[in-house]
Formats: structure tokens, C-alpha cells, sequence
């Protein structure tokens, strides 16, 4: 009868114990993020107080974030949005697909919660957000700004769904028109007064769609629709008048290459089989592209770097980095270069699901710094504005 | 102490355990344990009762009324209860609920439904939220495999299992029918009849209909905030579920033996709420939809022909078949996709025990089967899957020390459309060797240890789906250490009626773990064989039986401690990072109290923060969370005492304290609801 008694004060305390501690242990609630921040050598800038990074994060996981580096102090400082914008709702949303500044306002376009995310860019403080379903890539020419995104009119077929541009006053924030182009489109340039919008067709693998639609600024219609690779994507622009469009290929007997196209006909005017192209950045006449495509014969992405000149129209030099950190750098998602200094950066996604990291590079292609990221890292934009942090 | 020697004396001739057999009218009355002995004329087959059946590896079960009792929608709310068990919930009634056992991942849970496994060989998870526990007598879970040899090979193929076993027709004395018919109602608009019809057609011969209809609109509130920040509530849309069961069982016995034959039907049509991210509230609707339609029909016999041999047949064809529905005309945002999937699975296994002495039995398992996946994708390979498996195994029984063993040899070949496309064959051998000793002859203390090693395949989606798939993917290996000890201990005539305590600790590894990796970019992604998984764990469950001024108190209490480690990559940030969605800590609690009809049950369910990534930052931190549930609920006997009919009314209110959390980054889980149970069993 003891023993048994003992048993049943143990059991007793134990049940009591335990209910204590839930009483009692206080859960642990979100506050606001704050930015993780790290320090880096100060170097040389040129004109620029910093750079913002866009962390597109993985698709269903709220996870785009914002990085901000400043140049004055070398203070790179990871997710700043949250604690920017404490009293803004579930923080910057879903897949950060583009990032560019235009006048005194930063523009994030976040894909899976379908706005553009326009922000104060001395303070990344929210000033509004536009809607627009299913959001890709923004430019911007005089006062307005353009939005390309996958969520045209559905007509007959639902699966054969065209995209449309939308055209946003920057005064006002709101879209006044929208234009129809082609199927799922990617980032646009302007040269002149017309819009070139790269077509993917991502949506109707194996059937990609193969053109660039042209935009005519003033009446904002498509005058004409450019053939030229399937699953096209990234466009940049050099100081000649061309567009040098980026196709993905089909991830399987198409590889990625680049199509030039001059402004001045509206056609290709050469294929660039051999510049596979998965992101580019042009500066001065040297056009940086790096390319990562999955080889399933090796079983991992092969990752090639290159420097194009678009004045030759050759191709520099198959390396940008010359001390050996390629090696480390797995999934190359974003690339950008500072113009005054010639200072490039790649962003490395690795995995996806974790931080990714940020090289700095010097013009040689030296290690200057790295630093962790948010997740996915790879849009990044330049400022000249003068950016104070809370 | 009948059913101890009982216990042994069934261990020693290796028939299959099968729990939980003991009609609705005894079943927790532990002194009617002789009745429900006598009332099963199915000789082979003991009674579980109120405690954990004696199992020589780590098991836990909750069985009969206990099962009922707990606020569970699905079977995936019963085995929250279970240590070392962590269930993935999407949210709501129509979320997918995945069962994770000692981190060891989704895929290696091998779950069993009245016997048989049930098969995915497309993505080789199965939806515990799709069980209902209204027809459910029993659920268990088994680290490592069931303690006995007699069993079909595919019940040693995998690194868990859970066995979902159905109501077995019982009858009182005197009775030919049963005939049951339930009610649910509650939050979530939830419509939920149920029937059930039992009839005894002869001696030897039972007939078992049940079916069952549930609607729900699977809305809710919820609400996301940041201390001294923003505070945000929305309702959860599109999740609304709506499914019919039916399922038709013949039970027969013959001389040294029994057969069953089971037909299911199961129809559903939900919704898919999403993702839930920041968006303009309301501006645009999740309209994305999924019908499913799931048929098998399967056989098993269990037939003992002499002291030395005894047969075990088991049978199966299924057909599963799912809608995908994803339209822009309702869903300005999305893709469109219009994707149908047919899988069929046919299934054969003979299983032989040999009983050389009373204390050395041999058996010997083979199995068949072949799994085929239709789909209306781009590039398709129209995979079949062709899997022989083949078992020995032994076991040895003293009365301190019991040891088992098996080695499982398993051969698959995939044939698909596109010859180029096929996936290699592969041919394994996987063992496992399960023992336990009890050193003292009057303290029921058991100490317990196993081994195995097991792998998964890769599924049909991680081989063949369009794009993501990869053909030279290697099977995913787990390799499993155990050690520990079960303690039972029963009192008569006092306050405290029975415990027991068991608890194990172990170590394991995940070998080659499959996961989607990047390639080139957001839209492609492939499978490779890439994780490394180290995991060190606690599981402990203590139960007790308690009885006070005429009330009858029932306890469990389980903890589970888990260091899962992601050790794929030495040079990477995160190495040794916990793996994502693994608290360190989690536990329950079921308390009941039973009072002259009336039934009271609380339970509570911790589960600690815990990582969405194994990047164990701040952004992906998720905080612990628990819930409290409560239930009453009043038996009325009505109609006359010899043919008494039983009333039975019950309250559920769940999340008592409203608690906002999430199981899955942005997949919000509701917060109080509460529910009314109606049965009436004539």
C-alpha cells in the first residue's frame, strides 16, 4: 500500500509539475524583426551612398526581405523592412521579384502577393502599394512607371493566357492603362519612345512563347511582336541602341543563349549561342552575364561567368572572378555593378531555403567582402539618395 | 496474470497481435477483460484493453473508447498524442496531415489500414487527415516494425508504421445487429452523419457497412501579429471539404483461422485555402480545387493448419484518382492547370510462419506488387512499378529474453513508356533485429533494444514528374538505434489502479536524403540525393489509472525530445542546424474522468519552437505552441435492460485559450471551435 501510494503522488506531482510549467512557461512572441547587421571593409563608391538587395525568399513563404548596404560606414544591414514598417502587416510578402529606384521612391514588385511595394528610399518606409495580380519585373520612362505581369484577359483557352504591361503615374501611384503582349511576361527596356517586353510562355512549357513585344510609348500598343528565342527573360541595354535579351532555353535540349536586338530595325540582329545567360548587368561597354543551367548529366547546375563588349561584340573574358571564390559560390541568382568603381557583386542563392550570400568583388574579379543575406538574394539597386535607417 | 502468461504464450507461437477487439459494451471495464475474451470467438486474437499490447519494440496505441473521446477530426489528431510522432497540418479540416516518427521524414511512415499498407507510389505520403476515427477501434504506432514475424514483408519494409485498425463487428449475447448512427456538428459549418450496420449472418460469418458524409466550409478566423507591432485577422477561404465514405467488410472464421474481405469507396472534393501571405485582404480569391476518388478492395486470411505451420494471405487492388483544378477564369493570379492523375496498385503477399519449437519460430514472407501512375502531363512517362519483396525472418522466445530478426530483400523495376526515361532496377537487403529481456520474474520491467536499416524509394514524382523529376536518384536510407524499457505495474483495491512508464532513446540516421534543389532557377527545381540527417531523441509515455470517491481517473502523459541534425554539408553556415519543423521539445496530456455515465476529457498538446528552416535564425524562428481541448459527455442507457440501446452526447471545445499559431509557416491553424457528437447505437 505504500509503494502504491508513492506511485500515485509521483504521478500526481508529475501531472501537477507539467501543468505548471504550460501555465507557467510564457510563450515566446514575434516581435519585430530587427536587421541583422554586419560590418565589411569601407571602400571607394563613386557617387553612391549604398545599394538595396531584394531577397526574393521562396514562393509561399512570406520570406521577401530587404537588405541595405551604405557605403559610408560599410554597414550591411540584412531585413530592414520590418523594422521600418513595424505596423505593416506580414512585412514585405511574397517572392521580391524586382527592385529599382526612380526618383526619390523604391519600387519592390512582390510577385505572389501581386503589388508593387513603393517605398520612401531614404528610409525604405512604406508609402503604398499598387495591385497587380501576378507582378514580374518594373521600368520606368518620363513619369510613369511599367509593370509587366503574367495575369492578361482570359479568352478561350485558359491555358493560352497572354500578359499585359501596366503603366503606373508615379505621381499618383495608380495604373491608368494596361497593354496586352505576349505570354508571360518577363523584364522590359525602353529605348526611345517604345517599351521591349520579353515573353516567356513559362506557363506553357514545352510551348514557350518566342518574341518581344513592342510598345509603342504613346499610344501604348504593341506595334510590333519580335521572333527570337523561347523562354525569354532578362533584357539590358547598351549605349548603341541594342537589347540583349536572355532565353532560358527548355532546362533541357535548348540551352540558354542571348539575342541582340537594335532598336533602330526592331529585329535580331545576332544570336549569341555561345553567351548562355540566366542574368546579366551592363556598365560602360562591358555587359556582365553569369549562367547557371542544370546539366542532368552531371547531376548539378553548371555556372559560367562572362564579359561581353558591346562595342566589339565579342566576347572579353570567360571569367569575372579571379581568385578562386567561384568555386563557392553555388546558385549565382543575381548580378550587379557599381558604375563608378567597376566593384561587382554576385548574389548566391544556394539552396533557396536558406540565407543566401552577397560577394563583393573588385574590378580585377577579387573577394573584397561577402556577407549573409535573406533568402533567394538577387535584385539590387543603386542609390545616390541619402538613406537613414531607423 | 492470465493475460501476461496469455501474452507469452502468443508471442511464443508468433501470431499476429491484433488489438482492441473487445465490444463497445465492456471496453472500459478492465475487470470484464475474461468477458471480452470469451465474447471474441476469434481464438488467435488478444485483447489490448486499456494498455499498451506487449510488444517487444517501442509501440504505443490508443484504442476504443479512449480514441473516441480525444477532439480529433481525423487520425491525425489522435496520433498528436503519440512521443516521438509530429504531425505536418496545412490547417483546417481539409489540410494535408503528414506523420513524421523520429524526424526520420513523412515517406518512411509506412501507414496500414486494417492490415494493408496503404500504397502512394506517386508521392509515397499518405493524408491521415482523410481517416475518420468513427469506424477506428485502434491506432498505433510502431518504431521500428511490429514486434511480430508474421506478417506480410511490406509490414518490415519500412522505418515506422502506423496501423489504423477498423471496428471489428462484436456482438452481445443474443444480438444479430448493431446498428449505430452518429451525428457531428460545430464549427467550421461542419455536417458529419455516420452509419453503421453489423450483422451477424451466421456463427462463422459477419457483415460490416458503415458510411459516413462530412461537409465543412473550413473557414475560419485567424490572426498574425508581432508583439508592439501589427495585429492583423483574416478569414481562412476556399477550404471547404466535402467527402463520402463507405466501406463494406465480410468477416468469416474458419477451423484455425479467419478471413476478411473489405471494399472502401472514399469521395472528396476540398478547396485549397494556400498559402497565407501578405496580400490585399480580399482583393483576389484562392479558387485552386481538388477531386479525389480512392476504391480498394482487399482480401486476407490467416490460417493455422498444424501445431507447426500457419498461413498468411493478403490481397489488394486499388485505384486512386485525383483532380487538380487551378483556373484563371476563378483566379485572376494563377497558373492554369488542369491536371488529372490515375494510379493503380495491385498487391499479393503469402506469409508462412513455421513453428519449429515452442520457443523458435521461422517465417518466411513474399510479396508482389505493381504500382502504376497515369498523368495528363507535358512529356509524361507513364511510370509502372514492378516490386518484389521478399522476408525472413525468426524469432526466439525465453522467458527473460526474447530476440527477433529479419532481413528483407527488396527488387523493384520500373518500366516506363519512354524507355530512355526508366529508372534503373534495384535490388537491397535490409535487416533489423528487435530483443528484450526482463531480468525479474515478479516486476513486469522489460528492457528493450532494436536495430534496422530500411530505405525509401524514391516515389514516382521524384523520379519521373515532369521536369523535377531525376531517373538516377538512389533509395533514401535510415538507419535506426533503440534502447529502451517498458515498465507496468497494476494495484488492486486502491486509489491508484495501474501504470506503466515506458521510455526509449535513440539514435538515428537519414542516408541519401532525397530533396528538391534548385536548377537554374525559381521555376525548375530537381531532386537529388542530398540531405544527411542525424537525429538523438527521447520518447517517454506514462499512463496511469486512478480511481477516487467512485470516479474513475485515466491518464497518459508522453515527452519527446529531439536533436535532429542536418549534417549533409561540413562547410555550410548551418551545419548541424536543427532540420526544420522539429521542436526540441513536445509532449501531452489526456486526463479523463469517468462518473456514472459521465465522461470528462481533457488534453493538451505541447509542441516547442522549433525552425521552418534549418537556417536557425530569427526569420524563420516559429514559436512553441499548444492547445488546450476539453470534452464531456453523458452515456444515456435507454429501451429495455436486455436489449438496452446507448445513447451518447458529447461537447468538444478545442483551443480553449484561442491560441494563433501555425504548424506550417503560413499555413494558420484555427483557433477555439468546438463541436457536438450524437450517437445512437441500437
Amino acid at each position: 500500500m505504500r509503494r502504491n501510494a508513492i506511485y500515485g503522488k509521483t504521478f500526481v506531482v508529475a501531472i501537477a509539475v507539467m501543468a505548471m510549467a504550460v501555465l507557467f512557461s510564457c510563450r515566446k512572441e514575434y516581435g519585430t524583426i530587427e536587421p541583422t547587421v554586419t560590418p565589411t571593409p569601407i571602400s571607394e563608391s563613386g557617387d553612391y551612398t549604398g545599394f538595396y538587395l531584394l531577397c526574393e525568399g521562396n514562393m509561399g513563404s512570406n520570406k521577401a526581405t530587404l537588405d541595405y548596404y551604405d557605403y559610408s560606414t560599410g554597414i550591411y544591414s540584412k531585413n530592414i523592412f520590418p523594422k521600418a514598417n513595424p505596423s505593416l502587416a506580414r512585412e514585405l510578402g511574397d517572392v521580391g521579384n524586382d527592385l529599382k529606384i526612380y526618383g526619390e521612391k523604391l519600387y519592390a514588385v512582390i510577385n505572389c502577393s501581386h503589388f508593387v511595394e513603393v517605398m520612401d528610399v531614404h528610409s525604405a518606409k512604406h508609402i503604398t502599394q499598387i495591385s497587380i495580380p501576378n507582378c514580374r519585373y518594373i521600368t520606368f520612362s518620363g513619369k510613369y512607371a511599367y509593370v509587366s505581369s503574367y495575369a492578361g484577359p482570359v479568352e478561350m483557352d485558359p491555358n493560352a493566357r497572354k500578359g499585359y504591361v501596366a503603366k503606373i503615374d508615379t505621381t499618383t501611384l495608380e495604373v491608368v492603362a494596361e497593354c496586352v503582349v505576349g505570354y508571360q511576361p518577363e523584364e522590359m527596356a525602353v529605348a526611345g519612345n517604345k517599351l521591349y517586353v520579353a515573353n516567356s510562355g513559362g506557363y506553357m512549357a514545352p510551348n514557350y512563347d518566342n518574341t518581344v513585344s513592342v510598345i509603342d510609348l504613346s499610344q501604348f500598343k504593341v506595334i510590333k511582336t519580335i521572333t527570337a528565342g523561347i523562354n525569354l527573360h532578362r533584357m539590358a541595354k547598351d549605349r548603341f541602341g541594342n537589347i540583349y535579351v536572355s532565353s532560358r532555353g527548355d532546362y533541357s535540349s535548348i540551352p540558354s543563349k542571348t539575342f541582340v536586338i537594335s532598336t533602330a530595325t526592331d529585329e535580331v540582329v545576332e544570336t549569341l549561342d555561345l553567351l548562355p545567360n540566366s542574368g546579366m548587368a551592363a556598365c560602360g561597354d562591358s555587359l556582365y552575364v553569369y549562367s547557371a543551367e542544370w546539366s542532368n548529366a552531371l547531376s548539378k547546375n553548371v555556372v559560367t561567368y562572362a564579359i561581353y563588349n558591346t562595342a566589339t561584340r565579342n566576347i572579353d573574358s570567360r571569367s569575372l572572378i579571379t581568385d578562386g571564390t567561384e568555386q563557392s559560390i553555388r546558385t549565382p541568382y543575381g548580378i550587379a555593378v557599381n558604375p563608378a568603381t567597376r566593384d561587382f557583386f554576385i548574389a548566391d542563392a544556394k539552396d533557396y531555403v536558406t540565407p543566401g550570400t552577397l560577394y563583393c568583388f573588385s574590378k580585377e574579379g577579387r573577394l573584397k567582402w561577402k556577407v549573409t543575406t535573406g533568402d533567394i538574394p538577387s535584385h539590387i539597386a543603386f542609390t545616390t539618395n541619402p538613406v537613414k535607417l531607423q | 496474470m492470465k493475460f501476461k502468461s496469455r501474452g507469452i504464450l502468443i508471442l511464443c507461437i508468433a501470431v499476429q497481435v491484433m488489438f482492441s477487439l473487445q465490444t463497445r459494451a465492456y471496453c472500459q471495464d478492465p475487470g470484464q477483460k475474461e468477458d471480452t475474451t470469451s465474447v471474441n470467438t476469434l481464438s488467435s486474437i488478444t485483447v489490448a484493453a486499456e494498455r499498451i499490447v506487449k510488444e517487444i519494440s517501442p509501440a504505443q496505441v490508443l484504442t476504443g473508447e479512449k480514441l473516441q473521446r480525444l477532439s480529433s477530426f481525423s487520425v491525425a489528431d489522435a496520433i498528436r498524442y503519440f512521443s516521438g510522432a509530429q504531425i505536418k497540418d496545412y490547417g483546417g479540416v481539409g489540410g494535408l496531415k503528414s506523420v513524421n516518427i523520429r524526424s526520420l521524414g513523412s515517406q518512411h511512415v509506412g501507414v496500414f489500414y486494417d492490415g494493408i499498407e496503404i500504397g502512394n507510389a506517386q508521392n509515397g505520403i499518405v493524408d491521415l487527415g482523410r481517416f475518420s476515427l468513427d469506424n477506428m477501434e485502434a491506432v498505433s504506432v510502431y518504431n521500428g516494425q511490429k514486434s511480430s514475424i508474421f506478417q506480410p514483408a511490406k509490414d518490415f519494409s519500412s522505418a515506422s508504421a502506423v496501423y489504423l485498425q477498423p471496428k471489428y463487428p462484436v456482438f452481445a449475447p443474443g444480438r444479430k445487429d448493431n446498428i449505430s448512427v452518429g451525428f457531428k456538428t460545430g464549427s467550421f459549418g461542419l455536417l458529419n452523419p455516420a452509419f453503421l450496420w453489423e450483422r451477424k449472418l451466421t456463427d462463422r460469418l459477419t457483415l460490416s457497412a458503415s458510411t459516413e458524409y462530412m461537409y465543412t466550409t473550413g473557414r475560419y478566423r485567424f490572426t498574425y501579429s508581432t508583439k508592439g507591432g501589427y495585429d492583423t485577422t483574416a478569414t481562412r477561404r476556399n477550404g471547404d471539404v466535402r467527402m463520402e465514405r463507405v466501406e463494406l467488410g465480410l468477416f468469416g472464421i474458419t477451423d484455425g483461422g479467419h478471413w476478411k474481405v473489405k471494399a472502401y469507396f472514399y469521395d472528396s472534393e476540398r478547396g485549397y485555402p494556400g498559402a497565407s501571405v501578405r496580400e490585399e485582404p480580399g482583393k483576389f480569391r484562392h479558387q485552386d480545387r481538388q477531386w479525389d476518388d480512392s476504391f480498394f478492395l482487399q482480401a486476407s486470411l490467416k490460417q493455422k493448419f498444424s501445431q507447426r505451420y500457419s498461413l498468411l494471405l493478403n490481397g489488394k487492388y486499388a485505384y486512386d484518382f485525383l483532380h487538380y483544378l487551378s483556373d484563371p477564369r476563378e483566379d485572376v493570379t494563377t497558373m492554369y492547370i488542369n491536371s488529372h492523375f490515375r494510379q493503380n496498385e495491385g498487391y499479393l503477399s503469402a506469409a508462412h510462419l513455421f513453428t519449429v519449437t515452442p520457443w523458435w519460430s521461422v517465417s518466411l514472407s513474399d510479396d508482389i506488387s505493381l504500382n502504376k501512375l497515369n498523368a495528363d502531363l507535358a512529356d509524361f512517362v507513364y511510370p509502372t512499378r514492378y516490386s518484389f519483396l521478399n522476408a525472413i525472418a525468426t524469432s526466439l522466445s525465453f522467458e527473460k529474453f526474447k530476440i527477433q530478426a529479419s532481413l528483407l530483400h527488396t527488387y523493384v523495376k520500373d518500366r516506363t513508356k519512354l524507355e530512355s526515361a526508366q529508372a534503373s532496377s534495384r535490388s537491397r537487403f535490409t535487416p533489423s533485429v528487435v530483443a528484450s529481456y526482463r531480468p525479474f520474474g515478479k516486476t513486469d520491467l522489460t528492457f528493450r533494444a532494436f536495430y534496422k536499416r530500411i530505405f525509401r524509394l524514391p516515389t514516382f514524382n521524384d523520379l519521373y514528374y515532369t521536369f523535377v523529376g531525376n531517373k538516377y536518384l538512389k533509395p533514401e536510407f535510415t538507419t535506426q538505434y533503440d534502447l529502451g524499457f517498458v515498465y507496468r505495474k497494476e494495484f488492486r483495491g486502491s486509489f491508484v489502479k495501474g501504470i506503466e512508464a515506458q521510455a526509449d532513446a535513440y539514435y538515428n540516421t537519414v542516408k541519401d536524403k532525397i530533396v528538391a534543389l534548385p536548377a537554374s532557377n525559381q521555376f525548375r527545381w530537381t531532386m537529388l540525393n542530398f540531405g544527411k540527417v542525424e537525429i538523438l531523441g527521447i520518447d517517454a509515455a506514462l499512463q496511469g489509472a486512478f480511481n477516487a470517491c467512485g470516479i474513475d481517473f485515466s491518464s497518459r502523459l508522453t515527452y519527446t525530445y529531439q536533436k535532429a541534425m542536418d549534417v549533409t554539408d561540413k562547410t555550410s553556415q548551418w551545419y548541424k542546424g536543427q532540420i526544420p519543423y522539429i521542436p526540441w521539445h513536445s509532449g501531452s496530456v489526456i486526463v479523463s474522468a469517468d462518473y456514472r455515465g459521465w465522461a470528462l476529457t481533457y488534453s493538451f498538446i505541447y509542441t516547442g519552437e522549433r525552425y521552418e528552416s534549418v537556417a536557425n535564425i530569427v526569420e524563420n524562428y516559429a514559436p512553441a505552441w499548444y492547445t488546450h481541448d476539453m470534452a464531456v459527455s453523458r452515456d444515456f442507457i435507454l429501451g429495455r435492460k436486455s436489449l438496452p440501446k446507448r445513447l451518447k452526447v458529447a461537447l468538444e471545445i478545442n483551443n480553449i485559450f484561442n491560441q494563433q499559431y501555425e504548424v506550417v509557416q503560413c499555413y494558420p491553424m484555427p483557433g477555439t471551435n468546438f463541436k457536438i457528437r450524437l450517437r445512437l447505437d441500437l
